[in-house]
């Protein structure tokens, strides 16, 4: 922006709105603060004491201008608050249709990794004009996702999964910070994302093609490394382990007679503490893997039970970064689908099929979690 | 002036001064370690709170310093994360919160409503020695190698990660927060007991509503920090799960309850402020306060809707989204009474009769800043805004305004302002203006620029930074050490005018509040005879007219006309 | 209390020895006396309240683990201390009516049993805590291991969560009992010396509030910890 004004560079969909409200905002307070200051100014200068021992003249308030400057500010900041309020639902809602990143932070860097399987550290590459979502876990403490240019930020919570999400509008290389003190070094716990033309993208994501995509590294997580599939058979045969085929958004029965909607965090929750939600008539036998798998095959995990639903991948509903369990709510912003990097780059927009197509998935299934 | 009526001239009857006063009634050590004299004790806390200001003040400092420049080359980084964790720290637990109740609050309290001492003299001592104990506990974490997890010891990385002395300093936290609770006790009931006859609810000066609105939120937020605290402590200790998910708990959690203090701290912090400079605003115009039931309310609702917008600091810490919008709608309301107050200062003195005696310097550049404060915390009160904002430097900027353009300058106003009852003599008054200034342009100097670099992105408690933020950084430091001047001369002013200064009249600035009615420095006992008012609050009335408590020793040097121009 | 500056002030005409030099009247300083401790219980609130708000999250989050960790807490022990310290309740209204009625004797012995219940209600507490000991249920890291099969759908980290929100609870409140206690020493002197009487029984009064505040305490923990969940996980 204009060199000699210090504001930050706008480079998302809506940074342009929350620098409205900005300016609106200070334009609000220096209106007020200049109004004050000057009836301070004029009263301090009109009414300065001349005489050592001169008393004025009693005035006790005046009950219409208590309210009048009760009201008054209470209307402005009613605007103030419904103006925030839906700015935030702009910036947390995360969109349908938008390209999922996952990203692990650790003492003291970032680490992601692409749906094709690209991984990066403390470097993030984007397509302009497309909305990327982020699904966000940390290893240790908690940090905090901040791109000053993109107006967005969240604090990545250990022990749960937050999203965020954006469509950069300008390519470019801009901030990215850890804004959540973490530690020692939390001041280098800094980064760039790296917005491209789509084309420039495209080069970028072949010329790294040859890494194993999160899917491809859960399923050999879930077949060979870890065992899941001994109970967890695709076709739910042998009772062990309910199948997870089209697992994903749908509710879950619970022994005990509870039901949870089958989101990210529950899968998670489901490999670390196996006990806590038992699906209905299964057995508690699942060992738990707390230890076993680091938060980033936990992320690959998750993206392979979520293959497993094609209908509804990247299909859950989250404001992030509340978690939200309720799967109804239209996004915001949903309405016209990114252009362009959906028909150039059809590897990059949706993930690899799951191995065995799934069957039929019934909205509630008894036998669809976990054991 | 048609609206003035004056009475000048006049041979003075204003009380002169007792020969024996607080001060000079016992001599040595155990006289002062062991008083339950709410006035000596009020100046037991001035000494100690001054001590850990200067020591959270070279912190400042060295934080300036560092971030003159971006790499990070003064201390490492290790060092750094010490240094403002221990600034913010001392600065709150142990100045702000504190500061006006314990020093100014406890001398006047009893003064102002005609009592002869708190309800429980005792502890209110114990609440000093407790406060001091607290203290020692974490400079003890100090010394010993610091604490690195900023004031807010956010979970999983203070119960498991940090290497630093958390839990020794957590338990100073945990200790000073019962010199809090029982300064709030003894307010509360001496408030509601102990006031002379005549003196209703509604003669109460407004410096005495503030801090009973102080004391409820002492008293309800207190011991939430000290149970968090514990379960810190416990957990890092023993390693029970209840922050860290590793351990089956919510780092969340720690946050909720946290903040459940840590927010109406901040209202501990300005309403003692406040009533200063209510008081400030009403005695150096000689006007009542406009609307003053108005703004009395208005610390009450203060007190009451603050304890319900913790989660506002917690927008982006994967709280849900509605409960952040009902944080955010009453973080909104808590501000109307806020701006009801700066409305009726600003029309006192309308029609008034105003002097530019250094305290009312203070009141006057408190409303500024203030008002600049407290508008700021509107833009992060509302969530699309905060969500850029969030752990920025703009965060550090407004909250800076608020405490120090709001609790500092409401502290050393109402210090100059009732000197000359507290020590028996006038400061000296050009320096007094001239630091009132400095204080002003610096504090200005250091902390505007934080808000643009808060925009612009700048996360705070960074020890590196990205060169483009370094033009605001320096113009912040070159503030700081202005600011840092204008904090000093006071200090040493004031120290040398107990034993230079002019002999202060009992009445020097001719008001009729009852600390104006009893000797300068006041007897032990405040008052010779349980005063008995008449009047309202800010009823100003000639000199002559002024009822004097008491009898005064005949002889004593009147010291007038007051210092007024 | 405080008389030695009683004395030097004329301001108290026939001012009871007890009058502190800045209260104006006996009745100024029993209010001052009932309120600040009023004031203080309300504190109290706030501090237990932080746990109180702990326990009711992590129950709704792992319900079947506190309710099989309940399951394993002395019910007979919980339910006799209950008996105990309502007793203790009664035995301090009645220490509290004869110190405003001045009876010296009666004094004396209802302070006496209220300190031998709440001796009781101590001794119990610490032979469960010595069980729990010798279970394994110590919730500190490497001393907690749950013997025997879990429970369906529980895990042990979460079991483990019950019983240190257990220990926390009831030591914070074994802590205000022994505090308690101590009081009712500093009573039981002053009333063996008979300094308590119609004009003066603020403390005795004051020290009642308190102890019956540490019992309601125990009034919310017992059915708490003790009793909720007990009839849902309790087949297994």
């Amino acid at each position: 922006m204009q060199s000699w004004i210090p504001f930050p560079d706008s480079a998302s969909t809506f940074s342009g709105q929350v620098d409205a409200l900005y300016l609106f905002m200070v334009g609000v307070t220096t209106f007020f603060v200049l109004l004050i200051s000057a009836v301070i100014i004029f009263f301090i200068i009109r009414y300065r004491r001349q005489l050592p021992f001169e008393i004025p003249r009693p005035i006790a308030g005046s009950l219409k201008l208590e309210s009048l400057w009760t009201i008054i500010p209470f209307i402005i900041s009613m605007g103030i608050f419904v103006w925030g309020a839906s700015l935030v639902v702009t910036q947390y809602h995360v969109p349908k249709d938008a390209l999922e990143v996952y990203v692990v932070g650790k003492q003291w860097m970032w680490k992601f990794q692409h749906l094709t399987g690209q991984r990066e550290i403390n470097e993030l590459h984007v397509p302009v004009g497309r909305k990327v979502k982020l699904v966000m876990t940390t290893e240790d403490v908690i940090h905090s996702f901040y791109v000053p240019a993109f107006r967005t930020k969240s604090d990545v919570v250990p022990g749960r999964y937050t999203y965020i999400w954006f469509e950069a509008t300008k390519p470019g290389r801009y901030h990215l910070f850890c804004a959540e003190y973490c530690g020692t070094n939390h001041s280098g716990m800094t980064g760039s994302v790296v917005v491209m033309e789509p084309s420039d993208y495209e080069n970028w994501l072949s010329g790294n093609a040859n890494q194993e995509s999160p899917v491809a590294a859960g399923q050999r997580l879930f077949t060979e490394t870890l065992g899941c599939a001994s109970c967890h058979k695709e076709d739910g045969t042998g009772g062990r382990g309910p199948a997870l085929t089209g697992l994903l958004g749908s509710t879950v029965l619970l022994d005990g007679g509870q039901s949870v909607t089958a989101n990210e965090d529950y899968i998670r929750e489901s490999i670390l503490n196996p006990r806590a939600k038992l699906v209905r008539g299964f057995q508690p036998i699942m060992p738990t893997f707390q230890g076993q798998v680091s938060e980033e095959q936990l992320l690959q995990l998750i993206s392979y039970i979520k293959s497993l639903s094609p209908g509804k991948t990247s299909g859950i509903e989250t404001s992030a970064p509340a978690r939200s369990n309720n799967p109804q709510t239209g996004p915001a912003t949903s309405a016209t689908p990114a252009a362009g990097p959906q028909q150039t780059n059809p590897s990059g927009a949706t993930p690899p099929k799951p191995a065995s197509s799934p069957g039929t998935t019934p909205a509630t299934r008894t036998g669809g979690g976990r054991p | 002036m048609d609206t003035r009526t004056t009475s000048a001239p006049f041979e003075p009857v204003t009380p002169t001064n007792y020969r024996v006063n607080y001060l000079n009634a016992r001599y040595g050590i155990a006289s002062w370690l062991l008083t339950k004299d709410h006035k000596r004790i009020a100046l037991l806390y001035l000494g100690s709170v001054t001590l850990f200001f200067l020591l959270g003040g070279i912190y400042a400092m060295a934080i300036r310093l560092e971030l003159l420049t971006p790499q990070g080359d003064l201390v490492e980084s290790n060092t750094y994360n010490k240094v403002f964790t221990q600034h913010g720290i001392l600065m709150v637990f142990f100045f702000l919160i504190p500061a006006i109740p314990a020093v100014l609050g406890n001398f006047l309290v009893p003064i102002m409503i005609g009592a002869k001492d708190l309800a429980f003299p005792k502890i209110n001592l114990l609440s000093w020695y407790v406060y001091v104990v607290g203290g020692i506990f974490t400079l003890w974490a100090l010394v010993s190698g610091g604490v690195d997890t900023g004031w807010t010891f956010y979970a999983p990385y203070s119960t498991t990660y940090s290497n630093s002395y958390v839990t020794l300093a957590g338990l100073g936290v945990f200790i000073n927060g019962f010199s809090s609770i029982l300064t709030g006790l003894n307010f509360i009931v001496t408030i509601h007991t102990m006031r002379a006859p005549g003196m209703t609810w509604f003669r109460l000066p407004l410096f005495i509503w503030s801090h009973y609105a102080t004391s409820l939120v002492m008293i309800l937020g207190t011991p939430v920090i000290a149970i968090t605290v514990l379960l810190l402590a416990l957990e890092r200790t023993a390693r029970i799960g209840i922050f860290d998910p590793q351990l089956g708990g919510d780092p969340v959690l720690f946050q909720h309850m946290f903040w459940f203090y840590s927010h109406p701290a901040v209202y501990i912090m300005i309403l003692p402020s406040m009533g200063v400079i209510s008081e400030l605003i009403a005695n150096f115009s000689r006007k009542n306060i406009f609307g003053y039931s108005f703004v009395a309310f208005s610390s009450i609702a203060i007190a009451v809707f603050g304890f319900l917008v913790w989660g506002h600091h917690m927008f982006v810490s994967s709280q849900s989204l509605y409960a952040g919008m009902v944080f955010s709608f009453l973080s909104f309301a808590v501000a109307i009474p806020s701006a009801v107050k700066v409305f009726n200062w600003t029309a006192t003195l309308y029609q008034s009769s105003i002097s530019y005696d250094t305290p009312m310097l203070y009141a006057l550049g408190f409303i500024g800043l203030f008002t600049i404060g407290g508008m700021t915390g509107l833009f992060l009160a509302a969530m699309g805004l905060d969500v850029h904002v969030h752990d920025t430097y703009f965060v550090v900027a407004h909250f800076h305004y608020v405490m120090v353009g709001g609790t500092l300058m409401g502290y050393l106003g109402g210090l100059h302002y009732w000197w000359p009852k507290i020590s028996g003599r006038m400061y000296p008054e050009g320096w007094g203006r001239f630091a009132a200034l400095v204080v002003f342009v610096g504090f200005n100097l250091t902390f505007f620029p934080q808000f643009l670099l808060g925009y612009m992105g700048m996360p705070r408690r960074y020890h590196m930074y990205a060169p483009e933020f370094q033009v605001l950084n320096v113009m912040s430091s070159a503030g700081a050490s202005i600011l840092g001047l204008g904090v000093l001369m006071p200090m040493i002013y004031l120290i040398w005018s107990m034993r230079y200064g002019r002999v202060a009249a009992a009445n020097p600035w001719m008001l009729p509040g009852l600390e104006w009615r009893t000797a300068s420095p006041p007897p032990t006992e405040n008052f010779e005879v349980t005063p008995v008012v008449t009047w309202e609050a800010y009823e100003f009335a000639p000199p002559e007219e002024l009822q004097v408590i008491g009898k005064f020793e005949p002889g004593d040097r009147p010291d007038y006309p007051p210092a007024t121009v | 209390m405080d008389a030695a500056h009683t004395g030097a002030h004329g301001a108290h005409d026939s001012a009871h020895s007890a009058l502190q030099h800045h209260f104006d009247n006996m009745e100024q300083q029993r209010e001052a006396g009932n309120l600040g401790m009023w004031v203080f219980l309300i504190q109290e609130v706030m501090f237990f309240g932080g746990l109180f708000l702990a326990y009711t999250l992590y129950r709704a989050q792992y319900p079947a683990a506190f309710a099989a960790a309940s399951n394993h807490l002395n019910l007979t022990m919980g339910a006799i201390n209950t008996v105990v310290l309502i007793v203790s309740s009664l035995t301090m209204a009645l220490a509290v009516f004869y110190a405003q009625t001045g009876v010296r004797r009666a004094q004396v012995f209802f302070i006496i049993a209220t300190m031998l219940l709440g001796t009781t209600f101590l001794v119990i507490k610490a032979i469960e805590y010595y069980d729990k000991y010798r279970d394994h249920l110590i919730p500190a890291a490497g001393m907690f291991k749950w013997e025997g099969e879990l429970p369906h759908g529980v895990a042990e980290q979460h079991l483990q969560m019950f019983y240190w929100i257990y220990f926390a609870m009831t030591g914070l409140h074994a802590l205000h009992m022994i505090i308690g206690l101590g009081i009712m020493t500093w009573l039981l002197y002053h009333a063996w010396r008979g300094r308590f009487s119609p004009e003066y029984h603020a403390p005795v009064e004051i020290s009642g509030l308190y102890w019956h505040f540490v019992d309601i305490v125990w009034i919310f923990l017992f059915p708490l910890l003790y009793l909720l969940g007990r009839h849902v996980g309790g087949g297994h």
